[in-house]
């Protein structure tokens, strides 16, 4: 008696257990062929420049700081398509922590926002655009000349082979070295142009106990690191990397890493506990020379420190990466499935614009994507930052999702914090090769 | 007569199972069902490629996931998260229950206020974890809270890094992993025998016998024949910057189990604390001797609760130390981001199989021996 209960028990269990996998595992057995397959069919925008009407929903992270940015662009919008109703869904968390979240499970459940703020580029990509889930805006680009006012490297990075996926909506730098000029005067250094040199000079200013090279937390330490990689790499090897046309553990790659751990060698021994702004204050305060952070730092020491750019604090691309433009961009897109494309367009029409574009960055303290924006509103930073701009090189950002897709994002991070624990460069880039054939990197 | 009370005992019994059909139901549905396809999930490839597609492509891969986890060249971290998830649990044990029984049998002692002590105690468990992440945050930076306590004695500043050291000691090779785990086991297994031995248990000593033996030859011979589970060295232990978030947990909890402990001893009778007394026993002796073993299904059920919460640790560490501070980390941070950020749900899933099991380590046997204890 007591045996068939058991029996009976265990049996009740398994069935609970294989009927509810097999109702929510649906969908699943699939045959290899179908992403290939649902490749040819992308879905491209339509634009029967009807007046848009009806609500629409933009999904972003911009609260708090970044919120009058967002409601500059809003205005303009606005101004031009009074019929639509903004609805403006904003969830808080730097860099879109929480909001990716939040995105993925409505994507997934069927309701996906209008448009959605996003990183351009594989962030994009490597998640939304290989599933099939994005529509392709090149014959909007085209109605609009963006494909000559936005540069050609630029294009390239946010696009695919299949089409062009988002319209960037600003322009943030990530190699930039900042200093306080009266300090690097006072301690007798200057800022170095490359590697080598900055080692030269880090000696100098740790000799006089100063720390070189202030670092924050975990992805600050990622964003160091695409800075060093291009300074040892170039620009040519840095985006080979990406195309998968250069292995991670050529010596080349493996020399990064080397590089990488000496300049370790010169950052403060907190780091790990530090935030952004935190590792900024210790080059304001006079503590360390160098930090290499993104543009988002000049907008936190003139509008939050109230310094003045060039005077209180100077800027110079980090080490051996003059002449080239590490960027990254939020952008909006139109997810397959939206409920109002017709304003989306409109949405993205102004996202584009100049006029939109210039009354969004200036607030927000990046620059306008398009080589033509009015720099008499923008501040002395940024008008560098522009020149830059349209002049340089550009490549993308690994650590804001510009080149590699989330998968290698979220396993390089883990590779970093192995390096950071045994410094062994040959096993980091063994592991980056390993990740990058697990995330498709190059295909 | 007969047939109608038959009668109604049947259709008590319909009415019954009717009631509580709909809870089945969904608990078949919202927890079996989704354990379920949480299993099925870590035994596909979900997450490789196009992940997020209305139809994503999945194919069954068996334990290839797991197998990954334990010996991939990739997941160095998830090695080292399992790692500090056995050293969360026996350090947030041993300090709860050392503490909190300290505090229990000073507060026993009739004292003062002792109402008043006993909410101080217990306050911080009704913090929120992300509450108690932050206010250590604070305390644990390196240059302020805990770190100054010296300089109030004159003393020059401590320099410990409280969540990001990255020393870390008691460090183990884990290509000698198996052998690790199979001492223990073989000299469990080595009593075993001989006791069902000496209780003339012939076949079952026998059994435990050849297991002792095979472990025996695994930890002498086939350790240097077989390949190594992983190709290349990689060492683990005990990171210091877990020491700081071990802290925190103890703050939190040891003022529950001395809320358990000092329930515990207020029920013990008054007469067998007299009894010791009179036979001579000091406080110290009554505790240790007697009052101790005599709560020891308190110490069981605390033991059970502490060790599934140190398995759910996720907040505590998300607010303390941060998702990517890999010298905190622990399983269930990394199934999160290997799920959310990474769109790896195959990976994730069979990470969250892996606590899913430990948690059943421990809350099995406790539900068998309350079972048990409930029958008699």
């Amino acid at each position: 008696m007591m045996k068939r209960r058991k029996v009976l028990f265990l049996a009740l269990i398994v069935s609970l257990l294989t009927a509810g996998s097999g109702v929510f595992a649906n969908g699943t057995q699939e045959k290899a062929a179908a992403p290939a397959a649902a490749k040819a069919n992308v879905q491209q925008v339509v634009l029967d420049n009807k007046t848009p009407g009806g609500d629409l929903e933009i999904f972003s992270w911009w609260a708090g700081d970044e919120g009058p940015a967002l409601a500059a662009l809003i205005k303009v919008f606005k101004a031009n398509y009074p019929g639509v109703n903004v609805i403006n869904a904003t969830i808080t968390g730097g860099s879109g922590v929480n909001a990716k979240a939040v995105l993925k499970t409505r994507m997934l459940g069927g309701s996906p926002p209008d448009s959605f703020q996003v990183h351009a580029g594989q962030e994009l990509i490597g998640t939304w655009v290989i599933a099939n889930r994005m529509v392709d805006l090149t014959p909007l680009f085209k109605e609009e000349g963006w494909l000559k006012v936005f540069p050609k490297d630029l294009l390239n990075l946010i696009g695919t082979k299949d089409g062009i996926w988002s319209v960037p909506v600003n322009i943030h730098r990530s190699n930039v070295m900042w200093y306080v000029p009266a300090n690097l005067k006072k301690w007798g250094v200057t800022a170095p142009k490359s590697w080598d040199e900055f080692f030269t000079t880090a000696d100098k200013l740790k000799a006089q106990g100063i720390i070189p090279l202030a670092l924050g937390q975990a992805w600050t330490v990622n964003h160091l690191w695409e800075s060093v990689a291009l300074g040892v790499l170039g620009a040519d090897d840095y985006d080979a990397l990406w195309k998968g046309k250069l292995s991670w553990t050529d010596p080349k790659v493996v020399n990064v890493w080397k590089t990488m751990d000496k300049v370790l060698k010169y950052t403060n021994k907190d780091a790990a506990s530090l935030s952004w702004q935190q590792a900024t204050d210790m080059v304001v305060h006079g503590q360390a020379a160098f930090n290499i952070m993104g543009d988002w730092a000049s907008g936190y020491m003139s509008t939050t420190l109230k310094l003045t750019p060039k005077k209180d604090y100077g800027w110079s691309p980090s080490p051996g990466t003059n002449g080239t433009f590490i960027f990254l961009a939020d952008s909006f897109g139109l997810p397959v499935g939206a409920k109002n494309p017709d304003a989306t367009v409109a949405w993205l029409k102004t996202c584009g614009s100049k006029k939109g574009q210039d009354a969004f960055n200036p607030l927000k303290g990046s620059i306008s994507a398009r080589t033509d924006s009015d720099l008499s509103l923008y501040n002395v930073y940024s008008q560098s930052a522009a020149k830059d701009w349209a002049s340089n090189r550009i490549v993308g950002s690994l650590t804001h999702g510009v080149v590699a897709n989330e998968g290698f994002m979220n396993d390089f991070s883990s590779v970093m914090e192995m390096f950071m624990n045994n410094r062994d460069a040959q096993q980091a880039a063994n592991a980056c090769q390993a990740i990058a054939i697990q995330n498709g990197i190059g295909k | 007569m007969a047939a109608t009370i038959s009668k109604t005992r049947q259709r008590d019994k319909l009415t019954s199972i009717f009631i509580i059909l709909p809870s089945i139901i969904l608990v078949g549905i919202f927890i079996y069902g989704f354990i379920g396809t949480t299993i099925y999930t870590s035994l596909t490839d979900w997450g490789k490629s196009a992940g997020l597609a209305l139809n994503p492509v999945k194919h069954f891969i068996g334990l290839g996931n797991y197998k990954d986890l334990f010996t991939g060249f990739i997941h160095s971290r998830f090695r080292q998260d399992v790692t500090n998830t056995i050293f969360y649990s026996l350090f947030l044990l041993a300090g709860t229950l050392a503490l909190g029984l300290f505090l229990a049998i000073l507060l026993d002692r009739a004292v003062k206020y002792e109402g008043l002590f006993r909410t101080i105690f217990l306050y911080p468990m009704s913090l929120s974890f992300i509450v108690t992440g932050t206010i250590w945050r604070w305390l644990l930076s390196p240059n302020g809270g805990i770190n100054l306590i010296p300089t109030a004695f004159g003393l020059p500043k401590s320099n410990f890094l409280w969540i990001s050291s990255r020393t870390s000691i008691l460090t183990f090779n884990w290509q000698n992993l198996p052998t690790i785990l199979f001492i223990p086991l073989g000299l469990l297994t080595l009593f075993l025998t001989f006791r069902n031995i000496r209780k003339n248990k012939m076949t079952r000593g026998i059994v435990y016998g050849i297991i002792t033996l095979l472990l025996l030859l695994y930890i002498t011979v086939l350790r240097n024949i077989i390949p190594p589970i992983l190709p290349f060295k990689e060492k683990h232990g005990l990171n210091l910057a877990t020491l700081g978030i071990i802290m925190a947990g103890i703050w939190q909890y040891s003022g529950y189990t001395m809320a358990l402990y000092l329930a515990g001893l207020r029920g013990l009778s008054e007469s067998m604390k007299e009894a010791a007394r009179l036979d001579g026993a000091n406080e110290f002796q009554y505790y240790w001797k007697i009052a101790i073993p005599n709560v020891k299904p308190i110490t069981l059920s605390a033991v059970i609760i502490l060790a599934h919460i140190s398995l759910k640790l996720f907040d505590l560490i998300y607010a303390l130390a941060g998702a990517d501070n890999i010298n905190t980390g622990h399983p269930a941070i990394n199934m999160y981001l290997t799920t959310f950020r990474a769109n790896q749900f195959a990976s994730g899933a069979s990470m969250a199989v892996i606590l899913f099991v430990l948690a059943a380590l421990f809350i099995i046997p406790y539900m068998i021996h309350s079972h048990r204890e409930r029958k008699y």
